[in-house]
């Protein structure tokens, strides 16, 4: 007998696998198993340290493991078969990478002599999973794989996070060979993610600010996945400064909704006061966002009369769409805590009085404005009931993607990161399910509500099985208004009111439904029936199915229309027919 | 212009094209390649030329020289994508640095009799273009230079009896004693 026998670093890849995720402290999975990964399932069966839910489609472990990271900070991880398991998860794959979640994919192959040879579900999965990871690899030999998967882990969670993928042919699963614990050789000596900003943009940054006139904050989601200590370090900021502050909506959490210098989202369906704030303002310090086109508007028109501060970690955010005068590379938290220092030691809190005066008349437009029925239930009055119902409560909100989500952002008043899980940049429908059975996986003892469209959440609907399965009590609050209604808001503001597809004719009974999963379906119509039933469902300890039937028609408001600057936003009470065909009619600011 | 409904903001871009060339230094590693060209066409940048081979074979190094066009913002941000690739070690403007040498190798394949032939040959010479083979009818000129001095090569050589041309594309060096 060979002395390698008795090392207890020999070990077969698939037990390195189940390993790699131990030493990285992983302790759930979202995974769906198949021909070409059965040996890393054996080895998963015979062990207890890693819990494995099963989804019902793969697309769904991946969106459930982003809603288990960002709830967390910690990675998520899925777990898929070669071919169609791979390809199902290019959907969450692209989703994590737009909204930089760190996620780690483990995929099978199969063996490697095949690959190549069109074998029974085969397909190049590096190849297709190339442009939505931030890194993936194809591990040939079963002594690399140690190495890559704590690389994976690494990459996945340092710099700016994003999705990560490790694909395993079934025969190096089966191989036995030597495994290592983390340690730091293990990664690309060419990957060094910048985290300490450059001392002199900071300078430049802190007189900016102290000089500042009519300054705004804006952060983004960055600050959020920096961690705990970079939101702290903004609200400092806030308190220090007197500034007021938006948020994308990745963002949403890292300020407290209740806080008094808040604005509200910014953006397309950003509040009135954000908007403009943000395109009057002489000083914007841009934190951890991207100057995405949602948020922009019209680019030539964005912000014309400020300086720009940029805070990111990934230099390819810098000048990409708007052009910057101090961009400083580096992690959030730690360049927030360099500014805060040179600014209690050098600066005083700039009188900015007049600024927010200015502020409180815009405020006073009161753009979220909408005239509640007796008679039918208004999807924002929907979200406003849902959020009363929760306040104080510990409380984790998905969405799909739609008007419901932005109703969401707009209505839901988020007092912490990590409380907000929705998919941003992609805006994929079908993302909110899964994620919130992600989160519950994560918090068994907290609520988890998807506040879902009817037609997203049938795009992952099967994952209400996986709910009953693993008792976890997600609450799905559908507003339903029977239509696609982003879909048709847009239809009716561009295109003539032509309603091409936008109308589910054969919408399932929800309440049945639930109950054919073994969840609880429940349905209201009336607005007065409302409170009572939001209490029914959040005390109900199982899955839940609600059917909230809202306004059919109802559009979401304000709103930028494209190709148009953030002072030109449309609110509610100028949204008769007349005004809504005039903003949106020809001309070339319309695009 | 008349644009028509649209999501999305369509904005027309006035500010000039530029050609620069960028020298990337990357791990020698199976997909290397196909990340940068990925990049590349995912993004919509433009190649103008590309060549690639290890450098470093005992530190697994590859040099990836492309010469691209587009917008100084465009530029930038290429530059800025390729760097934050995983196995990217650095990336160099050489046009940015204005103390670089652009090499290109081409073999220029000329067909022909006569006084044609007698051209070529006069052309070859001035251009110092070696003859690396020939047959009573042919040609096959090698030739290196900048890109301007291959064009022009290869234009004069058309009219007399050019039949194929195989270009390496543009390797590029800073001047002095520096390294990357």
């Amino acid at each position: 007998m060979s002395d390698k026998s008795h090392d207890p670093n020999q070990m077969t890849g698939a037990a390195m696998i189940v390993r790699a995720l131990i030493d990285h402290g992983v302790t759930d999975i979202f995974g769906y198993p198949g021909g070409a990964v059965l040996p890393i399932y054996d080895e998963i069966f015979q062990q207890s340290q890693v819990q494995h839910i099963l989804v019902r489609h793969e697309q769904g472990a991946g969106h459930a493991a982003e809603g288990y990271a960002r709830s967390t900070g910690k990675p998520g991880v899925a777990l898929v078969t070669s071919g169609p398991g791979a390809t199902n998860m290019v959907t969450p794959l692209t989703d994590a990478l737009m909204d930089s979640i760190p996620l780690v994919c483990i995929s099978g192959q199969v063996p490697t002599h095949l690959i190549g040879n069109d074998a029974f579900q085969e397909c190049d999965t590096v190849g297709i999973t190339r442009p939505c990871t931030k890194h993936n690899w194809l591990v040939r030999d079963v002594n690399d794989l140690a190495k890559v998967l704590h690389e994976a882990f690494y990459v996945a969670t340092s710099g700016r996070p994003g999705p990560v993928l490790v694909d395993v042919p079934k025969d190096v699963q089966f191989a036995t060979g030597t495994y290592h614990p983390p340690r730091k050789s293990d990664v690309h000596r060419s990957y060094a993610p910048r985290l300490k900003g450059d001392a002199t943009q900071i300078r430049k940054a802190v007189s900016l600010l102290a000089n500042a006139k009519r300054p705004v904050i804006y952060s983004g989601g960055g600050v959020i996945n920096s961690g705990p200590e970079a939101t702290r370090l903004l609200r400092e900021l806030v308190e220090v400064t007197g500034f007021p502050i938006t948020s994308t909506l990745m963002g949403l959490g890292a300020y407290p909704a209740s806080g008094k210098n808040w604005l509200g989202m910014l953006g397309m369906h950003g509040t009135y006061e954000a908007n403009m704030t943000m395109h009057d303002c002489d000083v914007m310090l841009c934190v951890g966002a991207r100057f995405d086109d949602r948020i922009t508007g019209r680019v030539d028109a964005f912000s014309p009369g400020s300086k720009k501060i940029h805070i990111d970690i990934d230099p390819s955010s810098i000048n990409k769409n708007i052009r910057v005068d101090v961009p400083i590379i580096g992690d959030c938290g730690n360049v927030l805590g360099d500014i805060l220092q040179v600014f209690k030691a050098e600066a005083k809190k700039p009188d900015i009085k007049s600024w927010w005066q200015q502020i409180a008349q815009w405020r006073a437009r009161n753009s979220l404005y909408y005239k509640k029925s007796n008679e039918v239930i208004l999807p924002q009055h929907a979200i406003q009931a849902l959020f009363e119902q929760t306040r104080g409560k510990d409380t984790y909100i998905t969405t799909e993607v739609g008007q419901h989500q932005m109703w969401a952002a707009q209505f839901y008043g988020f007092e912490e990161p990590h409380r907000w899980m929705t998919s941003g940049g992609l805006g994929t429908m079908g993302y909110g399910l899964p994620a919130a059975v992600g989160v519950q996986v994560a918090h068994p003892d907290s609520l988890v509500i998807d506040i879902a469209g009817d037609a997203s959440v049938q795009m992952t609907m099967q994952e209400m099985s996986t709910a009953v399965q693993y008792e976890l009590p997600i609450k799905i609050f559908i507003l339903n208004n029977q239509y696609m209604g982003m879909v048709r808001q847009w239809q009716q503001l561009l295109h003539g009111n032509r309603l091409s597809h936008s109308y589910s004719e054969a919408l399932p009974d929800f309440v049945k439904l639930a109950e054919a999963y073994g969840a609880v379906g429940l349905q209201v119509h009336k607005p007065a029936d409302l409170d009572g039933a939001i209490k029914e469902m959040i005390s109900v300890k199982r899955p839940v199915l609600f059917d909230c039937r809202v306004a059919a028609l109802e559009n979401c408001f304000p709103m930028i229309p494209s190709g148009k600057a953030h002072n030109e936003m449309l609110l509610p009470e100028q949204a008769n027919d007349e005004a809504t065909a005039k903003a949106f009619a020809g001309g070339k600011a319309l695009v | 212009m008349n644009q028509p409904a649209s999501a999305y903001f369509i904005e027309d871009r006035h500010d000039p094209n530029e050609t620069h060339t960028l020298a990337v230094l990357v791990q020698n590693e199976p997909g290397v390649l196909a990340r940068v060209i990925g990049l590349f066409s995912g993004r919509g940048y433009n190649i103008e030329s590309l060549t690639v081979s290890e450098t470093e074979a005992q530190k697994h190094l590859s040099r990836i020289t492309i010469v691209t066009t587009g917008t100084p913002m465009v530029i930038a941000q290429i530059k800025n994508q390729l760097d934050r690739m995983i196995p990217v070690y650095q990336v160099v403007d050489m046009t940015q640095t204005k103390r670089s040498i652009e090499r290109e190798l081409a073999m220029v394949k000329v067909r022909g009799q006569g006084e044609h032939r007698v051209e070529a040959l006069r052309l070859a010479d001035a251009f110092r273009a070696r003859v690396i083979d020939a047959t009573t009818e042919s040609f096959v000129f090698e030739i290196t230079g900048n890109t301007d001095k291959i064009n022009q090569f290869i234009d004069l050589m058309r009219p007399l009896g050019l039949v194929e041309v195989s270009r390496t594309g543009v390797a590029a060096i800073a001047r002095g004693p520096e390294g990357m």
